[in-house]
């Protein structure tokens, strides 16, 4: 658990990253303006990313921002912008219905339990830390080395995903 | 001359530590001097560069440009600047407040973010970043979200409009502005940009890469939503994009952060393609000075030779020659160097 005698500034920036991550993350649920959602989203992303750097996965962390924080939030916010209601600021109320309540909180409690279970039932590696100098090479040799199938696999599922949403939003041309 | 600046900070940290810091605190009250520095060296050089750009354009217009308060003008941004500060500040009455007053604020803290890895001499940056090149790109692109804040936040049909173009064209071009640096992190093996400094030792990328340089500028271009690239702003049919509804010091900042940024992806350029820091004679922070300032220059004068072009041609510019060609700069480098090895030359 956590030593307060031990209380460094690694840990003081640590907290003062998941701080801003899990405001972000209640941000996104609690505000009743889909546009500040959005932008509390952009907040959480980065309070990942910060996380990422901070375990010195600087390649991760940059990959979180120029993907999730610069790109999907964008596209996100853009498309809430593009199908808004007149009135932004009642746009993301709760909902009403017992029964999303009721189904929404069973899935979180499961997720919670699950992650809990995952968290304490690994065999943490008790070792000295010791950092990564080329995370960026030792990711590489394994994403287009030993998972190079599952890699490309994933490039043709998107590639498809892609196609098939642009022939969903355009339709197919009959001649 | 050539260690001047890491020795002070040398000498710095170290009357730090006699005075009873620990080498941590030192380490971080240094880090706070440089972007102290860094902010004032910013903030200074808009007011020359203002100037230039207004001589520069005046003298591709056969104008005189700024010429009545000091000598050529040069004290014309100073009153400017002064005329800003003390304008009123008007913030819209259905605009979304919140929103509205921190997207000038989110803009130039991300582009003064852009400084934190870029190598200003030998031995001189605010963090040497393993990944410095693609900390460089993925902090650019989170300016697209202080724009759609501005556009979103104005409550008015031109801001939002502004905005909307400017997300669809930096989203189309940071594709072409990442693919075309693939091909000198290939080259150089790093995306340390004091390895890829030191990679240039004999030759600079600009002649292994003369393709990703043009790509990277159109790129670039696009990416600071610069003329002839300008849609964003476009004044004779936006009246000014997502800037509209803006007025004395909140207009400013975005003008400074434009700045800002035309001066870190100059920097980065020089750092990339043109040998960064390395030069004969001069200090190497004084190279860096003198080739970013060329490639502003650069920048100043496709903006005032070419017109604006139209949004579609815009698009379809990226997508269909930008990414391919850079796509294949990515094949033919990967060729090359296939083949270089294979030849025993590297």
């Amino acid at each position: 658990m956590f030593e307060f005698s031990a209380f460094s500034l690694y840990d003081a920036a640590f907290l003062a990253i998941g701080g801003v991550t899990i405001l972000g993350a209640l941000g996104v649920v609690l505000f009743r303006n889909i546009i500040y959602s959005a932008l509390s989203l952009v907040f959480t992303m980065l309070g990942v990313a910060a996380i990422y750097f901070q375990l010195n996965a600087g390649f991760l962390g940059a990959i979180q921002i120029l993907v999730y924080a610069g790109a999907i939030s964008v596209l996100i916010i853009f498309a809430v912008m593009l199908l808004m209601d007149k009135d932004a600021r009642r746009t993301n109320l709760p909902t009403p219905r017992t029964k999303a309540w009721f189904a929404g909180g069973t899935i979180t409690m499961m997720m919670l339990a699950s992650i809990i279970a995952a968290v304490g039932f690994t065999e943490w590696p008790k070792t000295a830390l010791q950092g990564v100098d080329n995370s960026v090479g030792m990711l590489a040799e394994l994403m287009l080395g030993d998972y190079v199938i599952a890699f490309e696999a994933a490039a043709i599922l998107l590639l498809v995903a892609v196609i098939g949403a642009i022939i969903l939003a355009k339709g197919v041309e009959n001649r | 001359m050539e260690h001047l600046f890491t020795n002070l900070a040398a000498a710095f940290t170290g009357w730090m530590i006699t005075l009873g810091l620990s080498p941590v605190w030192a380490d971080i009250i240094l880090l706070l001097v440089k972007w102290i520095i860094i902010i004032t060296i910013i903030t200074l050089n808009i007011i020359v560069l203002i100037w230039l750009e207004r001589k520069v354009s005046a003298f591709f217009q056969e104008r005189l440009g700024p010429n009545r308060l000091g000598p050529f003008g040069i004290f014309q941004t100073i009153a400017d600047a002064i005329k800003l500060l003390t304008k009123e500040d008007i913030v819209p009455s259905a605009a979304d407040k919140l929103i509205f007053k921190t997207a000038p604020m989110f803009f130039i803290v991300v582009a003064v973010m852009l400084y934190t890895v870029i190598p200003l001499g030998q031995g001189m940056e605010v963090i040497n970043l393993n990944i410095g090149l693609l900390f460089f790109i993925s902090i650019g692109s989170l300016s697209t979200i202080a724009l759609l804040m501005a556009g979103w936040g104005s409550d008015n049909k031109w801001s939002l409009m502004g905005a909307v173009r400017s997300v669809a064209q930096m989203i189309s071009y940071e594709i072409p502005l990442a693919f075309s640096l693939l091909g000198v992190v290939m080259i150089s093996g790093s995306l340390n940009l004091q390895d890829i400094v030191a990679a240039q030792d004999n030759l600079w990328f600009i002649i292994l890469q003369p393709i990703a340089f043009i790509t990277y500028f159109i790129a670039a271009t696009a990416e600071l939503n610069r003329g002839p690239f300008d849609m964003p702003e476009a004044e004779q049919e936006l009246t000014g994009g997502a800037y509209t509804e803006y007025t004395g010091m909140r207009w400013a900042l975005f003008f400074l952060a434009e700045y800002t940024n035309l001066v870190a992806v100059s920097a980065l350029m020089a750092t990339v393609f043109l040998g960064g820091w390395q030069g004969p004679w001069l200090p190497s922070w004084l190279w860096i000075i003198i080739k970013t300032y060329g490639v502003i220059l650069v920048f100043f004068w496709v903006k005032w030779t070419f017109p604006r072009i139209r949004m579609d041609q815009l698009m379809s510019f990226s997508w269909k020659v930008l990414v391919p060609v850079s796509l294949g700069n990515i094949l033919l480098t990967g060729a090359g160097i296939y083949f270089c090895k294979w030849m025993g030359w590297c």
